[in-house]
């Protein structure tokens, strides 16, 4: 016997889970964002201390400076839990797969300026290890931060990282006349005068404790400058207007990226910053601290592909970051 | 226009050696053992990261792809499921029992290991293992989500679902799987490889998804067996890193294989205690069987554990210790589970039944050197009972073990008439074990398990009340207040399946749907 | 010796592959439980590519096994023809 049971309609006990409704009251229906973030982290009654850690709980608030009464305040605009996640990245990796496959293709590679393809490989491939280190220190805030809501996107954050590394990877592969460049490039992240300010911020934030710190120094400051320079200003303009726009196409994943990503990031300080005036003094110290480093470290960077021009559209960056904190409630 | 001679294509290995490998470097600006601060005081040495062997080379962008694809499949038959009353088509409304223990046993445990994987995924400073446990910590969250999701539509239909989150952090049976998961996150990073990716991982899961989630199939449950099938997929990839982290080290240096063996005896005998859960789960609350918890056990666990630790003998490791008690347990402990939920049902946030004739036939048949001997006259007792008016609700809190936290309801090993009773005097207090697996962990570590959130002991100690319950009061009902501090409504997430709700709705939706009203 | 597994989700897209499994490693013996198919073999295990694509007449990457595999035992060895399982006993 088929039984339609389409057809029958009942109606629900509740709409969604308790500790959800408590949030957004009983008659409504959940989001899967909201099933999939709210509370999910375990708050009370842990068994044991951590061996590696034993002043503190396993997952606890008091490891940043930054309070907050509740930490399911932090919402991520773009409802990220791991399905939506996903799917809007295969979407985003398709994109980047015709974008190669278009650029390898037609030999459009071969096709660039000699000069300008030696500036790439020089400005890009040591960049991923920077992404390898925004990998790592997503992980941390994701390891040690207090709260799904704001745990979750960093490790979203830390594989988008990841993955930017290895888009960089292909592009040296692909522009490179070997694997070579992929050594040649980290010899320059280890030695070249010019990536060791980089290096050194990077390293610096290796040992960071507080998960809001790591968050301000690589989320905010160093993100929210580089990939404007980089990939926006050097990649999109400056070089695409000088024949590079097949570069542009290989990393239209990260401008992609960075577009969708800083919003998240302006809703993440604007909570922190709305919550009292102690977090909003506490954000503007460590932002104007790791906005200042990370401009400096830049600085030399920029110039392999701007020269001269670095210094102003460095500053003019710096200008527009401002701007936006500003509109997020950090004033700078 | 001139072509290149195309470049050599690379193979998988070598690129994904390309995309990982050269990411990392030795810091100079801040030392090594700064930034990897925990890598050191368990006493595991590691010579050479570079030696780690990738088990499967997925890239991001492989990753992205074919995690969107599983995605995609599931919650499409999530939402159909769903849409189309779904859990009205399941064998009988005793399974959904199963599901509730599902939600509120092991769902958390799944975002446990999230958090986990990405403690070690920070920790470890080889590239090769940091990537490969951070994939895993994002598959983890996806678990977590996805039975979340799946098992929404049953919150919205059923009792004992709706405070899954503030339960596990209060009611007693789910401190049996939190301790578990919070013992091997508070490990160093290298134990809790060996405890989560190895022990549990590689040795147990299957035991949970495999044959349970394809039971749950063949209870009309597609969406548990969807989402069951499709978290067990990526699990093929977290046992192959389980494997290859236990090689790593045993190859490192000879020093490291007499922790990981502690680890290895430690880990397999915690997981094994947990499972008791799912045996429990296997024999009892499936209504439609496709094999006992002792078959499955003996699939899984003995053929191809077996075969694992032949494998690992070539390193110097012996199977887990207590084995042969394990292997007489298989025999008991699913029965002496649900015996003691049947006990207690007045404080759990599920329903608990007597087994029908044919299941209790079923039940002899699977085990016949254990059933019709000791449970089967125990339960067809409780069900006379029952039905002269005397359902027996046992009001004793039990006695927990230390180290597992299940109630004392294991019996000695070669006799399963007798409890099996164990205690150790540390520090001026006197602390009590469920066997000699549980109480060697104990010793091994005493500082950190006598820190153990006893449900039993904290009702004692009157910290399971609601804030403002005064229970000197005149006519304080002790229980009532615990129920109230769990969040359990009373008659509606506790008591016999036999005249609840969850029976009285499912069987009057299903005859809307199968009669013209 | 030991026995190594590999067990797939009952669809579609399996159909071919367990197929292709099957014809590859002639001592391996199907096992058919609801909604999967277990591949048990003694030894080893070998998933070869080739015979994927000529049954599905597509290219086919080894990867796309992650889509429908349930689980699986031994130790893994993959390249971009091969998915090999293996105890060493």
């Amino acid at each position: 016997m088929h039984i339609d049971l389409r057809t029958v309609s009942i109606k629900p006990q509740r709409q969604t889970f308790d500790h959800i409704a408590r949030r957004i009251g009983p008659d409504k229906a959940a989001s899967r964002y909201q099933e999939g973030t709210l509370d999910v982290q375990a708050t009370h009654n842990f068994h044991y201390r951590p061996t590696w850690a034993p002043e503190h709980e396993i997952f606890d608030a008091s490891r940043s400076a930054i309070k907050m009464a509740d930490w399911y305040a932090f919402k991520d605009p773009r409802q990220f839990y791991y399905g939506a996640y996903t799917l809007a990245r295969a979407k985003q990796q398709e994109t980047a797969e015709s974008n190669f496959d278009f650029v390898e293709g037609r030999g459009l590679a071969d096709t660039l300026p000699a000069e300008l393809r030696d500036t790439v490989l020089k400005l890009l491939l040591p960049l991923r290890h920077a992404a390898w280190g925004g990998n790592m220190n997503g992980a941390f805030i994701t390891a040690y931060g207090y709260g799904t809501a704001l745990t979750q996107p960093c490790l979203y954050h830390s594989m988008d990282q990841l993955g930017i590394a290895q888009y960089i990877t292909r592009v040296g592969l692909l522009l490179g006349d070997d694997v070579e460049v992929l050594d040649e490039a980290k010899k320059h992240w280890m030695e070249d005068s010019a990536w060791q300010g980089l290096r050194r911020y990077v390293e610096d934030c290796f040992v960071l404790k507080d998960p809001l710190e790591v968050y301000v120094a690589q989320m905010v400051a160093l993100d929210g400058l580089l990939y404007p320079l980089v990939y926006e200003t050097i990649i999109d303009n400056v070089l695409a207007s000088q024949g590079g726009t097949p570069i542009a196409m290989l990393t239209q994943f990260m401008t992609d990226w960075y577009a969708e990503t800083r919003k998240w990031v302006d809703a993440t300080v604007k909570t922190a910053a709305a919550e009292s005036p102690e977090n909003k003094a506490q954000l503007e110290k460590w932002i104007t601290h790791w906005r200042d480093r990370a401009a400096a470290a830049l600085m030399p960077v920029a110039q392999i592909a701007l020269g001269a021009q670095a210094d102003a559209l460095t500053s003019e960056l710096v200008g527009q970051f401002n701007a936006r904190l500003a509109k997020a409630g950090v004033s700078l | 226009m001139d072509m290149k001679v195309s470049k050599k294509k690379l193979g998988l290995k070598e690129k994904y050696q390309h995309m990982t490998r050269g990411l990392g470097w030795e810091t100079t600006y801040q030392s090594m053992d700064d930034v990897f601060p925990f890598v050191k005081y368990e006493g595991i040495k590691i010579h050479d990261w570079e030696k780690w062997e990738d088990p499967f080379r997925l890239t991001m962008d492989a990753y992205w792809k074919y995690q969107a694809e599983k995605e995609r499949k599931l919650y499409a038959i999530i939402d159909a499921y769903a849409q189309n009353n779904g859990h009205l088509s399941v064998t009988d409304a005793r399974y959904i029992n199963a599901v509730k223990l599902f939600l509120n046993g092991i769902s958390p445990l799944e975002y446990m290991a999230h958090r986990g994987f990405a403690m070690t995924g920070r920790q470890f400073p080889g590239v090769g293992p940091r990537v490969a446990c951070l994939m895993q910590s994002l598959d983890e969250i996806r678990h977590a989500q996805t039975q979340i999701h799946s098992i929404s539509n049953y919150n919205k239909y059923y009792n004992g679902f709706h405070e899954y989150r503030h339960m596990l952090e209060r009611v007693w049976y789910l401190s049996v799987p939190r301790s578990f998961f919070d013992d091997a996150v508070t490990a160093g990073p290298f134990e809790f490889m060996v405890a989560i990716g190895f022990s549990f991982e590689y040795v147990l899961t299957n035991l949970l998804f495999v044959p349970f989630v394809s039971g749950a199939a063949y209870n009309g449950d597609m969406g548990t067996m969807t989402f069951g099938f499709s978290a067990q997929s990526d699990e093929a990839r977290h046992m192959t890193l389980g494997l290859e982290v236990i090689k790593f080290i045993l190859e490192q240096d000879p020093d490291n294989l007499p922790i990981v063996q502690q680890w290895i005896d430690k880990w397999t005998w915690r997981g094994y205690r947990v499972l008791t859960l799912v045996g429990m789960m296997m024999d009892y609350m499936l209504p439609k069987r496709i094999m006992s918890w002792k078959e499955a056990w003996e699939v899984y666990f003995e053929e191809n554990g077996g075969a694992l630790f032949k494998d690992l003998a070539r390193y110097g490791i012996r199977p887990p210790k207590w084995l042969d008690q394990i292997e007489q347990d298989k025999d008991h402990i699913s029965h002496q589970a649900w015996a003691t939920f049947y006990n207690y049902a007045a404080a759990c946030n599920f329903h608990t039944w007597i087994p029908t004739d044919d299941e209790l036939d079923w039940l002899s048949q699977k085990y016949p050197n254990s059933f019709d001997k000791y449970y089967r006259p125990r339960l067809e007792h409780w069900r006379e009972e029952a039905k002269k008016g005397n359902r027996f609700y046992n009001k004793t809190l039990p006695m927990l073990c230390q180290t597992c936290q299940i109630p004392m309801i294991f019996t000695e090993p070669g006799d399963p008439t007798q409890i099996c009773y164990r205690e150790v005097d540390y520090k001026d207090n006197k602390y009590h074990f469920c066997s000699d697996g549980c109480k060697e962990i104990f010793e091994h570590e005493p500082e950190k398990y006598i820190q153990a959130w006893l449900p039993v002991h904290q009702i004692y100690q009157g910290n399971c009340f609601n804030e403002g319950v005064d229970p000197t009061a005149e006519g304080f009902d002790p229980l009532a207040a615990v129920l109230d501090y769990y969040h359990l409504n009373f008659g509606r997430d506790n008591l016999d399946f036999e005249g609840s709700e969850d029976q009285k709705n499912f069987d009057e939706w299903r005859g809307m749907a199968t009669k013209n009203v | 010796m030991s026995k190594v597994f590999i067990a797939l989700q009952t669809n579609d897209d399996t159909r071919s592959i367990i197929q292709a499994i099957l014809a590859d490693n002639p001592h391996a013996i199907c096992n058919e439980q609801p909604a999967m198919v277990k591949i048990d073999a003694e030894g080893s295990l070998t998933v070869r590519r080739s015979t994927i694509e000529e049954l599905i007449g597509r290219d086919f990457d080894l990867q796309e096994l992650h889509i429908n595999l349930i689980s699986l035992t031994g130790h893994v060895d993959e390249s971009d023809d091969e998915l090999t399982l293996s105890w060493n006993n």
